[in-house]
């Protein structure tokens, strides 16, 4: 799908004076499932607010040779970056298949629009495949149940043919077995799309992170696979105040409460 | 809707039936006269429930491009009526005064049917952009609409060489060649109305069932989130708003003839808040809604306003509180909830059920 | 500059009408975002109790300061019941809340028609504001700096208590945050209701200034609402401060546009000022801060 990278360096948010980010680099690429881990107020959402277009940061994020900053957001989203939300947000008065028709409909050209949905998308029969909404298509999204909002959500991502899927907090709310199901899913996807999540779930990060940023405090903590950041001992001094005595277990509940 | 759009297709050609076909034939001319200009506001009111029940933009200023539609034809027409003269009025204060510049092109049948349509497109595509793209909306919205077309009610009536005033301007004998005198040419000018109000429905219903539509109720709902799907919302309004304004043009356009006058008091604030006043009653997201309620509340207005003037204004006033509290999908959303109530399957309104409902109301 | 003074003068103490007749809108639409499209008619109401009191008080020297406190408990309960009655019912629906109150305004004006003459009545206006003041070679009659003394005292009054008393603190708190005042216990129900009721009170005390200008009538407050609301809109959602400059502004506008053109093309040139302001500036002159997405 594409070979480009998603590289964010030295990217800064302010809010009349509180630095929310203060200058944090990382990069994220096809074929991983990087994760983007911290405490409340870490800046985490932050960070993919200023990449999406919502806030205003400085710094840069590239997708490729393009520089994302400054753009509106529906621009950024044409560029090929997509997100979810941490709650769940599609069109509750449509039905799953017009919520993917409108997310599909970004290719679409403007005559298209004029006309009536005659059939449904190829690229929508596979989105409804894929994430296991395939029985659904005439549910009004509304009544979906949270997992399946979020799957809802992803599937939009992936019939915008998104290049980039930015997920906040995607698994916050689910079952276990939604959570494997999700995870699952992300791996799939992240084959040939850039995938970053945003997440307080350490067992999910665990199972299912390719490489791990960690964020305290506007700036990056740590960086590198599961079992690196775990045993930094920054990390852990941070979280835990004790070096060395720390278990990733403890780490795990700590960052649990704080959620 | 999208459901069952064939039904609703069936229900325009009963309507179409019913407005070209037996309304002719039952009706006397008086009334005749009297429906068509209900049509005129029908039309406008069609475009209401596209910017305002589907896109969520609460225009309350239509006014302002009724006033476009109506004052282009009635300019031709008086020009039409005075032939090689200057029109009466302007020489009333100065028998050498002459003709302003911008009367001058709308001596062309041509140019006039042209700023029909050009002008509100022009209008309020230029406002709309601006006020989308700075993302003006809710209550700033509605106000600064309105505030638009209580400036034009004033700027017209304090330019009483140019533009009529207060009198506004009346007295026209010909409707493109034809003599408005004769009963003949006047079904015509009826028949004209009560087609566009067809055509109108038309163009709704297509708007609706299309992914337009979806996109469109989309965008009122949560406008953030259709950003995040690639989409700026501020241009679907933008198509939205222009589709309302050209039809409120069209309808000002058709008023003219029908009435034979427009004045200020026509297009001004209060004007343009009886305009809505239909479309709430009638409900404003539903496809013949609008259209019905403008005539019911246009009915309500020649007739109670004129039997028992002290009372209406009260009707009105609860009209709005009433429906807006209680029914706020206006009365076609009743038969929903009444098979809702009955535990059967969604009803959609057919016209026929609504206009039943509208004439109990009325009683 | 002889040309200057007048129109600045006159503007001034038209812009001082214009924000008593905002003051309570922009006290009710920053508690609840949602435009009382009756407030017009609370003005109208505050105009003909200042009649009727001098129909009791017919010294008229007397009967204006009786009639202010009058004007703004009158007009203050009449926007009571409609809190109340009606906009209690709507609050996630601020849209159609000033849909509703466009009725609520219909029938007042009807009302009014029909219980007083239809050509309006007369307020006198008392002996002591008939004089005028020269400033700098300028007559400037003293109903005018009345109207501007009225609206400081009320501007000064109003921050004060919003500043000082608890009350006040709970408004504000209910601006800024309704979510959060509720969970810190604070009733939000009775404090909508007692800014309404203080808000509409405004209005009344803004009708008194009014009837002093003469054509007291049901449609007054029709002329008014339009204007008032623009200026709110312009000064920014809850600020005080924006709302008297903003309607400084526009009154000063108002004026000298009326003085190099005409009255009426004045008003459609200071709505489009207003409108291009809002283009520039949609948030107004001050902000609240925030950090969410709406």
């Amino acid at each position: 799908m594409t070979d480009a990278s998603l590289v964010v360096t030295d990217l800064r948010v302010e809010f009349s004076g509180f630095v929310a980010v203060g200058g944090v680099s990382f990069d994220a690429h096809p074929g991983e499932v990087r994760f983007l881990i911290g405490p409340n107020g870490a800046g985490k959402t932050t960070c993919i607010d200023a990449i999406t277009g919502l806030t205003k940061g400085t710094g840069s994020a590239r997708l490729g040779d393009t520089e994302l900053l400054g753009r509106p957001v529906h621009k950024i989203v044409r560029l090929g970056v997509g997100r979810t939300f941490q709650t769940a947000s599609v069109f509750d008065e449509l039905t799953v298949l017009q919520n993917l028709d409108i997310a599909a409909g970004l290719h679409r050209s403007s005559v298209s629009l004029l006309r009536a949905r005659r059939g449904v998308d190829r690229s929508i029969e596979q989105a409804l495949e894929e994430t296991g909404l395939a029985g659904e298509p005439a549910t009004p999204a509304g009544i979906l149940s949270h997992g399946q909002k979020q799957w809802l959500e992803i599937a939009m991502l992936l019939v915008q043919d998104a290049k980039v899927l930015l997920l906040d907090e995607p698994v916050a709310g689910m079952s276990h077995d939604e959570r494997t199901a999700t995870g699952e899913l992300l791996q799939r996807i992240a084959a040939r799309r850039i995938v970053l999540v945003v997440e307080h779930d350490m067992d999910f990060m665990r199972r299912f992170a390719t490489r791990v940023t960690v964020l305290h405090q506007g700036r990056v903590l740590s960086q590198g696979t599961v079992a690196e950041v775990q045993a930094d001992p920054q990390v852990q001094e941070v979280y835990l105040g004790t070096a060395g005595a720390a278990t990733t277990a403890a780490m795990a509940v700590v960052l649990e409460r704080e959620d | 809707m999208t459901k069952k759009p064939w039904i609703s297709l069936g229900g325009i050609g009963v309507f179409a039936v019913l407005l070209l076909a037996v309304a002719p034939l039952v009706l006397t001319d008086h009334w005749l006269n009297n429906l068509g200009k209900y049509c005129c506001w029908a039309i406008a009111a069609v475009g209401i429930g596209l910017a305002w029940g589907r896109g969520g933009m609460l225009v309350m200023g239509q006014g302002v491009f009724f006033a476009l539609g109506a004052y282009a034809m009635a300019m031709h027409l008086t020009l039409e009526t005075a032939g090689d003269r200057v029109p009466g009025f302007m020489v009333l204060y100065d028998p050498l005064a002459p003709l302003p510049m911008f009367w001058e092109p709308f001596r062309s049948a041509g140019f006039t049917l042209a700023a029909i349509v050009g002008l509100p497109v022009v209008v309020a595509g230029a406002l709309g952009y601006a006020l989308f793209k700075r993302r003006v909306k809710g209550a700033y919205f509605a106000i600064l609409t309105q505030a638009l077309a209580v400036a034009l009610a004033v700027l017209i009536s304090s330019t009483i060489r140019e533009t009529g005033g207060d009198t506004g301007l009346s007295d026209f004998k010909y409707f493109f060649g034809f003599v408005l005198n004769d009963p003949a040419n006047r079904l015509m000018v009826y028949l004209i109305a009560a087609a566009l109000l067809i055509v109108c429905l038309l163009a709704v219903w297509q708007f609706y069932r299309s992914r337009f539509g979806e996109l469109l109720v989309a965008t009122r709902d949560a406008e953030e989130r259709v950003r995040f799907l690639g989409y700026d919302p501020a241009n679907v309004k933008l198509v939205a708003f222009v589709v309302s304004a050209l039809m409120a043009s069209i309808g000002g356009a058709m008023f003219v003839p029908i009435v034979g006058i427009i004045t200020p008091a026509e297009i001004g604030a209060a004007a343009s808040i009886l305009m809505i006043a239909g479309v709430a009653l009638g409900g404003r997201a539903s496809l013949f809604g609008p259209a019905l309620g403008a005539i019911a509340v246009g009915w309500g207005q020649s007739s109670l306003g004129s039997t028992w003037p002290d009372g209406w204004p009260y009707i009105l006033g609860l009209l709005f509180i009433v429906v807006i509290l209680f029914l706020p999908n206006g009365l076609s959303s009743l038969p929903a909830r009444f098979a809702a109530a009955r535990r059967k399957p969604d009803v959609p309104p057919t016209p026929v059920i609504a206009a039943a409902e509208l004439e109990e109301v009325r009683s | 500059m002889d040309g200057l003074i007048a129109p600045l003068l006159n503007g001034s103490a038209q812009g001082a009408l214009l924000l008593l007749a905002a003051l309570g809108l922009s006290l009710t639409f920053g508690q609840m975002g949602v435009i009382n499209m009756a407030h017009g008619e609370f003005l109208m109401i505050g105009a003909f109790s200042a009649y009727l009191v001098q129909q009791v008080i017919t010294a008229s020297g007397l009967s204006i300061p009786v009639a202010l406190p009058v004007a703004f408990v009158v007009a203050g309960l009449f926007g009571l019941l409609l809190e109340v009655t009606i906009i209690r019912w709507m609050y996630r629906r601020p849209l159609d809340t000033l849909l509703v109150t466009v009725g609520v305004g219909l029938i007042l004006q009807q009302a009014a028609l029909q219980i007083f003459p239809s050509q309006g009545v007369p307020v006198e206006k008392p002996r002591w504001l008939d004089g005028q003041l020269t400033i700098l070679g300028y007559s400037w009659p003293m109903r005018q700096l009345f109207t501007i003394l009225l609206a400081t005292v009320c501007v000064a009054a109003l921050s004060a208590w919003l500043k000082y008393t608890s009350f006040g603190r709970r408004i504000r708190a209910t601006v800024h945050n309704r979510d959060l005042a509720e969970t810190t216990g604070i009733s939000t129900r009775g404090i909508d209701r007692l800014t309404f009721f203080v808000g509409s009170g405004l209005a009344g005390v803004a009708g008194v200034a009014a009837s002093l200008i003469g054509g007291t009538n049901s449609q007054m407050g029709a002329q008014y609402i339009i204007p008032a609301f623009l200026v709110v809109a312009a000064g920014g959602i809850g600020q005080l401060k924006g709302t008297v400059i903003a309607a400084w502004a526009v009154g000063v506008a108002l004026a000298f546009f009326a003085y190099w053109t005409t009255g009426s093309l004045a008003q459609v040139l200071a709505f489009i000022l207003v409108i291009v302001f809002l283009q520039l500036r949609p948030q107004g002159l001050f902000t609240v801060r925030t950090r969410s997405l709406a």
